[in-house]
């Protein structure tokens, strides 16, 4: 912990304070297509980072290993490196590593060891465990107990690709322009402080669930402690990382209905639940009640992703942009309404969902889109 | 023997603006003024003088002014005048030295330096005038999580919850028992509960009958004399709290003494008149922590679950264990009630040397029970010296669900603190049983003063929050980075579970 | 887009883009222009232009901040961010969708929308005239002023979102609600609140004000007064002014002009 927290925080700060801008793009139908949509679009937002991190999420990266778990882990010394293969030998089935082929030329700043994996729990050190909680813990293992190694990519057939950098030259750093994936999610940063620390990029992700985030969290302090009792550790001190455990708590653990935890997220206001149908009223009462210490406050605008959906949710008073369109079978999520203008004119359809309701893209489905309208 | 005990306090009068009206010898309930017909001169006597300034506020022309007794003992840091009167009266007497309200040393307090934040540029603050800010709390147990279900494409709830309070604002009126108060600040503290939102507590003297109509909005409490405690009682309250201990006595039980003990109390608490009510120092049938478990159960059985129930004890050394405890014992509710907290009598000594500041002990209690992943199974209230809104959104951040005020309540109405609720003589009419002097509280302006008060502190929470960029009471409750601590030692520090500031 | 008789070179800190310059009209493509280059250009072509027509605008922002000159500018795809922010006289026509911020503390000048705006749209706004055709966000029309002559208007062809007219001093704001569907609310909550000046009208029904504010039927100086903004907001989008004015208006003005004087102990 103490390696990763230092890293991403060396001056001790309650947490890392950062505006960005998002940019999601998923096909309805699960065709999968290239980077240059998507980093033509992040790029377009340049103004909202500062060079100070850049990333993507592609959802259908690698269909030849569908079941197996793809790990992408960023070293920060050779020791570490050690102790993470042995720890991966030790509970895993490791059926390919290589070090992560990447594009020296490109303008990042003083990229880490980044390595690949594909693996697969092994079944006598998982012990009846449910593998995502096995996996779960053991990523939480390698980021505390190696001393300087990062799990930031630990899902099926999706993979993370981030660092300190220009979105575009991160997109240039990690050939972006070889792969394919039926969803993108992209972030560009704009940090307030200088980490030069790679895993504090954005998008976040753990297991199957990727994250971008723009606005900050006044709830921070609590959203992290309650999820403390959890049991998951908070070593990137980012509002990003609290909002991936959150999704992986509420939609993993607990099974809610993703339309449910944007209620958690953002609930309505007391005076909406009372004016609310018994059955109605009831609900929203005891979610707040429950969950009232998972209320994001604050402004936000979220882009999570996991397989198969790309969800997009602003904070309940709406104080951070998002713009939503939808042309053919593609949806697209985004900070600003020009990025997808850009990549995509004549939209069939382009709005501004409101504060607190989740956008909510789901393979398979033909006539896409799915709003919550209790 | 002759008494060597000097005047603590000196009466002032301006004999040009006094106008003999008389208003002063009337008002004052300790004979500390009298009239002389024969030189038309009202004169006091200084030795009964308890600085509660009703004369001061009454009298017409402004005349009277009580100062301090200028006759000093040599300064002594040491033996301080305090020390030196308490040992010349035991001496006398042979008796544990009284008190009344809470402990007044200086020493204790850490809400003042405790510092809150405000949002600057990377996150906007909130005007609570024009946007909404929700202070709405409920107590009681919560769920780890909830069951859904889905019907006919609706969404519907399974887990049936533990029953809540549901408070408009985080602030309730503390336990404060008839009989050490007096009917007519009971009748006006269920009012403005009523009328706000919010909970009072009947302490444990029982509830008059003609208080069962605000029930829905009254805790009652269960203390170890089981004063009032009847079916009925149980039946009309919101809620139902078990009193282990409070802060201004732990350990030891509670004291009315015999001259509070009228004809109404006597009817209420059940016990003969002018019999001194003493309440044991432990609940009898709770000798361990599975009796507490007994108890609490026996409390929800004879309520049919329908009622949370809460647990008070004073702060003391191991709260945090004590606290994870009760909670594992059933306790709905946890309310820690700090050294600060008042009374109506106490021993002195014990009133200031015996608990622990609630904010060190509520932050530990927190810490603790979410580490041992429980804190969603109680809300926790706290008391004990809760002076303004500043330190309700401080108890807030440090874990607390809400917080009681006692003392806050009772000056609203009238009380200058003086320290002498136990002589039964209170001329505010407030720490009294006496009717005659009782009448002296108004309850309609008592409570238009007390939801005044709620309502001062409660937009006064809204702007703090705002300034924060909050807008739910629930992203405030525990969230300890909204705090730095000034003056504290690394210790302190770590215990609040808060940073220094500037870091 | 044409190819005119003259071509204009760039200054050498906008190495893209190109600029032609035809019978008064200068032409600008801001394919892949980065945003002060193009405002630059904006502002070096002013005088004495009549009239920009620039394409291929892809959020760059800040279009028409700091316009000295009385300048005609069409955009034709999508403006970024504070698009007429400070401006003070001049007027835009978007030919697309605009984005957050339009008219922010706009002095003078007119900006027209053949589009949706997104949120704050008109903050602080002092002066001058927008016309949206559609729809507009959150926060739209907050602080407007007005003083003596200076007195801006915001027009809304379709419904706005919570927070219109928040801490209104001045101006008029009109809400027309085009795009609802018969029988609809307009949807916005705490509409007007802290407002102590200026009026609201809006066409339908408002479901949520704020507590500062009071819904009145329109009087005739009402009518005078929206009768000729409705038919300018018209003429631009080929509405009908009748029609629309046949419509159920109500208006939106604040309580007191100190709504928060009992607020502090005395």
């Amino acid at each position: 912990m103490k390696a990763t927290t230092a890293l991403n925080n060396p001056y001790g700060e309650d947490k890392v304070i950062e505006a960005c801008g998002l940019f999601g793009m998923m096909d309805l139908t699960g065709r999968r297509f290239g980077s240059k949509y998507p980093i033509k679009a992040i790029s377009n937002m340049h103004e909202r980072g500062n060079g100070l991190g850049g990333g993507y999420a592609i959802y259908g990266l690698y269909p030849e290993h569908e079941d197996d778990y793809a790990f992408h882990i960023m070293y920060l010394n050779s020791e570490a490196k050690e102790k993470t293969d042995r720890l991966l030998a030790q509970n895993f089935h490791v059926l390919e590593a290589e070090e992560m082929p990447v594009n020296p030329k490109a303008n990042v700043w003083k990229p880490p060891l980044i390595w690949r994996y594909f693996v697969q729990p092994k079944k006598r050190a998982a012990k009846n465990q449910p593998h995502d909680e096995y996996v779960l813990k053991n990523v939480m293992r390698i980021n505390t107990e190696t001393g300087g190694a990062f799990v930031f990519s630990s899902g099926k057939n999706m993979g993370v690709f981030k660092g300190v950098g220009f979105p575009e030259d991160i997109a240039e750093y990690f050939c972006l322009n070889e792969y394919e994936g039926y969803m993108w999610i992209c972030h560009g940063r704009f940090p307030t402080n200088t980490p030069g620390w790679w895993g504090g990029a954005h998008p976040f992700n753990i297991l199957d669930w990727t994250v971008a985030h723009n606005g900050e969290l006044s709830s921070y302090g609590i959203n992290r402690r309650y999820l403390e009792m959890y049991g998951y550790d908070c070593t990137m001190q980012t509002d990003t990382e609290v909002m991936a455990y959150a999704l992986d708590l509420l939609v993993r653990k607990q099974k809610l209905p993703i339309e449910i935890v944007a209620r958690i997220f953002a609930p309505p206001l007391w005076i909406e639940i009372d004016a609310m149908e018994p059955e109605e009223k009831n609900l929203h009462t005891a979610l707040r009640q429950c969950y009232g210490s998972l209320l994001m406050n604050g402004p936000f605008t979220i882009i999570a992703a996991h397989a198969g959906e790309m969800i997009g949710l602003t904070d309940r008073l709406k104080l951070r942009p998002l713009t939503a369109g939808i042309k053919g079978d593609m949806l697209y999520l985004s900070s600003e309404e020009s990025a997808i203008q850009l990549v995509a004119s004549n939209l069939d359809k382009v709005w501004s969902p409101r504060g607190g309701e989740p956008v909510i893209g789901r393979l398979k489905t033909v006539k896409p889109l799915e709003i919550l309208a209790i | 023997m002759k008494s060597y005990i000097e005047p603590e306090f000196i009466i002032e009068r301006d004999n040009e603006k006094c106008i003999r009206c008389k208003v002063c010898v009337n008002q004052c309930t300790y004979d500390a003024h009298y009239y002389d017909p024969e030189d038309d001169v009202v004169r006091g006597r200084d030795e009964n003088c308890v600085n509660c300034h009703r004369c001061v506020v009454f009298c017409p022309t402004g005349a009277i002014t009580i100062k301090r007794n200028p006759t000093q003992y040599t300064e002594n840091w040491n033996w301080t005048r305090e020390a030196i009167m308490a040992v010349k009266k035991q001496a006398e007497t042979g008796g544990i030295i009284l008190t009344g309200m809470g402990c007044d040393k200086p020493y204790y307090t850490y809400w003042d330096r405790i510092l809150l934040n405000a949002s600057q540029v990377t996150n906007p603050s909130i005007d609570p005038l024009r946007e909404p800010m929700e202070l709405r709390t409920y107590l009681g147990a919560k769920p780890d999580k909830l069951e859904l279900d889905m019907e006919n494409g609706d969404v519907v709830l399974k887990t049936k919850l533990a029953p809540q309070l549901c408070a408009e604002t985080p602030i309730l009126f503390t336990a404060l028992s008839y009989g050490a108060i007096s009917f007519n600040v009971h009748l006006a503290l269920a009012r403005a509960a009523t009328e706000f939102g919010t909970f009072m507590n009947t302490g444990e003297g029982g509830l008059d009958k003609r208080l069962y109509k605000y029930g829905d909005h009254i805790i009652v409490q269960v203390a170890s004399g089981r004063f009032g405690v009847s079916p009925d009682y149980l039946d009309v309250g919101a809620a139902l709290e078990i009193k282990i201990g409070q802060g201004a006595k732990p350990g030891i039980g509670g004291h009315l003494p015999g001259e509070k003990v009228t004809e109404d109390i006597s009817r209420t608490r059940m016990i003969p008149t002018g019999t001194d009510a003493l309440s044991p120092a432990p609940q009898h049938d709770i000798y361990s922590i599975e009796d507490l478990r007994q108890l609490i159960y026996a409390l929800k059985e004879a309520t049919d679950y329908t009622k949370p129930v809460s647990v008070k004890i004073a702060a003391v050394h191991n709260s945090a264990a004590i606290a994870s405890g009760m909670v594992r014992a059933g306790a709905d509710i946890i309310v820690l009630d700090g050294v600060r907290g008042a009374t109506g009598a106490a021993p002195r000594v014990i009133r200031d040397n015996v608990g622990i500041p609630i904010e060190l002990a509520l932050a530990s209690v927190d810490q603790r029970l979410r580490d041992e992943g429980i804190r969603n199974k109680a809300s926790i209230i706290i008391s004990g010296g809760i002076r303004s809104s500043a330190d309700v959104v401080k108890a807030i951040a440090l874990g607390a669900d809400a917080v009681y005020i006692g003392t806050a309540a009772l000056v609203a109405i009238g009380c200058t603190v003086c320290q002498k609720c136990h002589t039964g003589k209170c001329p505010w009419g407030i720490a009294t049983s006496d009717p005659w002097i009782s009448k002296r509280v108004n309850p309609d302006i008592a409570t238009r003063r007390l939801v005044n008060l709620l309502q001062a502190w409660s937009l006064e929470i809204k702007e703090i929050m705002g300034g924060m960029g909050i807008n739910a009471i629930e992203s405030l409750r525990g969230n300890r980075l909204q705090l730095r601590g000034v003056g504290l030692t690394d210790t302190e520090l770590k215990i609040l579970g808060i940073k220094m500031a500037g870091e | 887009m044409d190819k005119g008789l003259s071509h204009k070179e760039l200054e050498p800190s906008n190495p893209l883009g190109s600029v032609v310059i035809n019978n008064g009209v200068v032409t600008i493509d801001a394919a892949d222009m980065y945003y002060r280059d193009l405002n630059f250009l904006l502002k070096s072509h002013s005088n004495p232009t009549k009239r920009i027509d620039i394409y291929n605008v892809n959020g760059q922002r800040y279009i028409g901040t700091g316009l000295k000159n009385n300048v005609e500018i069409h955009i034709y795809g999508t403006p970024g961010n504070d698009l007429a922010a400070f401006m003070d006289g001049s007027t835009i026509y978007v030919h697309g969708n605009a984005q957050d911020g339009v008219g922010n503390t706009m002095n003078s000048g007119k900006v027209v929308v053949y589009g949706r705006a997104g949120d704050i749209a008109g903050y602080a706004m002092r002066g001058g005239k927008i016309f949206i055709r559609d729809d507009a966000g959150y926060r739209v029309g907050i602080h407007m002023k007005e003083y003596g002559n200076q007195k801006p208007t915001l027009v809304i062809g379709g419904t706005a979102r919570d927070f219109l007219g928040e801490y209104m001093a001045g101006g008029i704001l009109v809400v027309l609600g085009l795009t609802l569907k018969d029988g609809e609310d307009h949807k916005a909550k705490f509409v007007g609140t802290g407002m102590h000046g200026g009026t609201i009208y809006v066409r339908g029904q408002v479901s949520h004000i704020g507590k500062e504010v009071k819904i009145m039927e329109l009087e005739k100086n009402d009518m005078s007064l929206l009768r000729p903004i409705i038919e300018e907001f018209c003429s631009y989008f080929n509405f009908d002014a009748n029609e629309i004015l046949t419509g159920e208006f109500k208006k939106l003005v604040p309580f007191s002009k100190r709504p928060y004087g009992k607020l502090y102990a005395q």
